[in-house]
């Protein structure tokens, strides 16, 4: 939509009009919040993690007595405020919290002596990822290749509004669904001791991912030039050797970012986990055991806890690690769509 | 290779990409069954005007649904203009290989893929923390909190940031609809470039922002993340009355009733019949938005 900016420009004498400019920079000023507000969740969600990383100082300042205490539907009375403020700084000898405990396998945040070790949730976060892209992956790519590839028109004009369904399922209701008619399935046919597990967190957690494999698949399946196609189909290749030998090897660097983004979005997803995986903080390979994922610890801690104490800038923490994990895979996914097939296509 | 076992490579090649095909229609009507049937039994007019009774063990669910709806209200008055005007900016006045166009896309881009969770902690660390407790302290002295706590306005302000993408992305392929000629005959006619903008361009793509603000609300009103600590309430006696009030909300009244709540088995009715309203007000919004935007197509192929 560039090539007509400035035509009015060259025909005419340029004339300055207040109202244009206005416009203009009010516009272009209001797409740039974007960015600024990119910059400042970077800054914000990082800034509540640093009090992590200086040495420890007195805790009850005037500013964070007059801050905290009241939060969600707890309404606090001032005797109990003062009486809890003096409770923590009683309990205050955890202050300060060393990279020991950070990488211990203990998460136990609300005890006399919290353990704050990650690993446990780090390594459920990539439990639950893992058995949603290995479930979803295939489903989607397939499904995809049967879409653009094999499907006659009237069922790709079917599948696509059920695809968008789905994406449009909110995560929330995932879990439900996961939580009532999913878990008792799964326990009942495989005869597991948990209900809630990573397996159904997983299952679940493929519902949401399955979506945008595909539409992303599909979407690099359906770029691949009909020369190549055609080509192939005229060397002899029937249609679903084209499929697998060229149609498939083309899109594959659409399809690998789309494998990424699933795994973004898997592991920044919360609803789904909260709801299914049992929220308990265990450190083991069985995907038969209920896990604690990063961002569930988020979910379901932040409301309790109190502003300003160590657990709380934990939990931001956490948050950081997530932002910067899925940050990481966007842009690595984002590089091999644009790159990759922008030079393998047009080969430049 | 034979010819039969060229024949039966074939079938397999056809039939799994198939049947996973199948397999998504299969998952996709089976969980909308299984909500419809669980839920459809209680989900009467009471439930839906009605409050919660006893506990949130009896009555309705209208707090959640007014709540919803005053959430995604909000949000839209806020995001649809942002989203509107970004997605202006990057069609209509910035040249592709600018730097600040550049910025911005990759912004949108990034918008796009952060945790919804992580949304929640930056409502809760810049909004509350930050600008709901500056205000506290510039304006009131009276040590009390007002604006720095979780409400609805900082939950709905955090919704349209998580949403704006989704409003940028509509809108622009909206305005990517609108011909080349229309704006050159336009501008030919002596009219300036924002006033073929105002007249040309954004008649033209209503429809396109239309189809960005209900997969807007859609999207937002099926999040809970970032509303469980920034102003969704387990249970309010009263509506909320002015923007820095607490809310309920559907999604959140759901999280709550399936996994809080004291006896989880009793109200299994309401949690299907609540899942069952959220399930079809995401239906009927996206299924309107797919309806416009299957419309806005039919227009570029003519």
């Amino acid at each position: 939509m560039q090539q007509s900016p400035d035509i009015s420009n060259t025909l005419m004498k340029k004339r300055f009009r207040i109202g244009e400019f206005l416009a203009e920079k009010v516009i272009t000023a209001t797409a740039f919040l974007s960015f600024t507000f990119i910059v400042l969740i970077f800054v914000f969600v990082f800034r509540e993690t640093l009090p992590l990383f200086s040495p420890p100082e007195p805790v009850a300042t005037v500013e964070e007595l007059g801050e905290q205490e009241t939060y969600g539907d707890l309404v606090l009375t001032e005797a109990e405020q003062a009486a809890e403020s003096k409770e923590k700084n009683k309990d205050h000898v955890d202050e300060g919290v060393t990279v020991e405990n950070l990488a211990g396998d203990r998460w136990q945040p609300i005890s006399g002596k919290p353990k704050y070790g990650l690993l446990p949730l780090i390594v459920g976060s990539l439990k639950v990822s893992l058995i949603a892209v290995l479930l979803a992956a295939p489903i989607g790519i397939l499904a995809a290749l049967f879409t653009a590839a094999f499907a006659p028109k009237w069922a790709k004009e079917a599948l696509k509004p059920v695809i968008e369904i789905l994406a449009g399922f909110p995560s929330v209701v995932i879990g439900f669904f996961a939580l009532v008619v999913l878990a008792t399935y799964v326990q009942d046919t495989f005869g597991l001791q948990y209900r809630l597990n990573a397996f159904v967190g997983g299952v679940a957690m493929s519902l949401a991912v399955i979506p945008l494999i595909f539409t992303i698949s599909e979407d690099a399946i359906s770029a691949v030039p009909k020369s190549l196609t055609e080509a192939s189909l005229a060397l002899g290749a029937t249609r679903w050797q084209t499929a697998l030998k060229v149609i498939l090897p083309a899109a594959t660097p659409g399809i690998f970012a789309a494998v990424l983004l699933g795994i973004g979005r898997a592991f920044g997803e919360t609803m789904i986990v909260l709801m299914a995986t049992g929220n308990a903080a265990l450190t083991s390979a069985d995907p038969f055991e209920p896990v604690r994922t990063m961002s569930a610890t988020i979910g379901a801690e932040m409301a309790e806890v109190v502003f300003g104490e160590t657990h709380y800038h934990i939990l931001f923490l956490i948050g950081s690690i997530l932002f910067l994990f899925t940050f990481t895979l966007n842009a690595v996914a984002e590089i091999f769509v644009r790159q990759r097939l922008m030079k393998k296509f047009r080969g430049d | 290779m034979t010819k039969t076992k060229r024949n039966i490579l074939g079938a397999i090649a056809y039939s799994v990409p198939a049947f996973f095909a199948l397999m998504i229609v299969a998952i996709v009507l089976y969980v909308m069954t299984t909500i419809v049937a669980g839920g459809w039994g209680s989900l009467t007019m009471d439930f839906l005007l009605g409050a919660p009774e006893e506990g949130m063990t009896k009555g309705g669910i209208f707090p959640a649904i007014f709540g919803t709806f005053l959430l995604v209200v909000i949000m839209s008055v806020v995001g649809v203009p942002v989203g509107t005007m970004t997605a202006i900016y990057l069609s209509e006045y910035a040249s592709q290989r600018s730097v600040l166009a550049r910025l911005i896309r990759f912004a949108v881009n990034t918008l796009a893929g952060v945790p919804a969770i992580v949304f929640g902690l930056f409502g809760l660390g810049f909004f509350i923390q930050f600008v709901g407790a500056g205000v506290d302290k510039a304006l009131y002295d009276d040590g009390l909190l007002h604006w720095g706590q979780p409400n609805i306005l900082w939950a709905s302000l955090t919704m349209a940031l998580l949403t704006l993408p989704v409003v940028i992305v509509a809108v622009e392929e909206a305005i990517k609809t609108v011909p080349r000629e229309l704006r050159e005959a336009s501008l030919a006619l002596g009219a300036t470039k924002w006033q073929t903008i105002r007249k040309v361009v954004i008649p033209n793509s209503i429809t396109g922002m239309l189809t960005g603000g209900i997969l807007a609300v859609s999207r937002g009103a099926g999040e809970v993340a970032p509303i469980l600590f920034t102003g969704a309430a387990y249970f309010l006696p009263h509506l909320p009355g002015g923007l820095s009030d607490q809310f309920m909300e559907l999604g959140y009244h759901i999280y709550i009733m399936a996994t809080q709540s004291p006896d989880v088995e009793a109200t299994r009715g309401i949690q299907y019949a609540t899942t069952l309203v959220l399930l079809l007000l995401t239906f009927a919004l996206n299924f309107s938005a797919i309806f416009l935007r299957y419309r806005l197509r039919k227009r570029i192929i003519t």
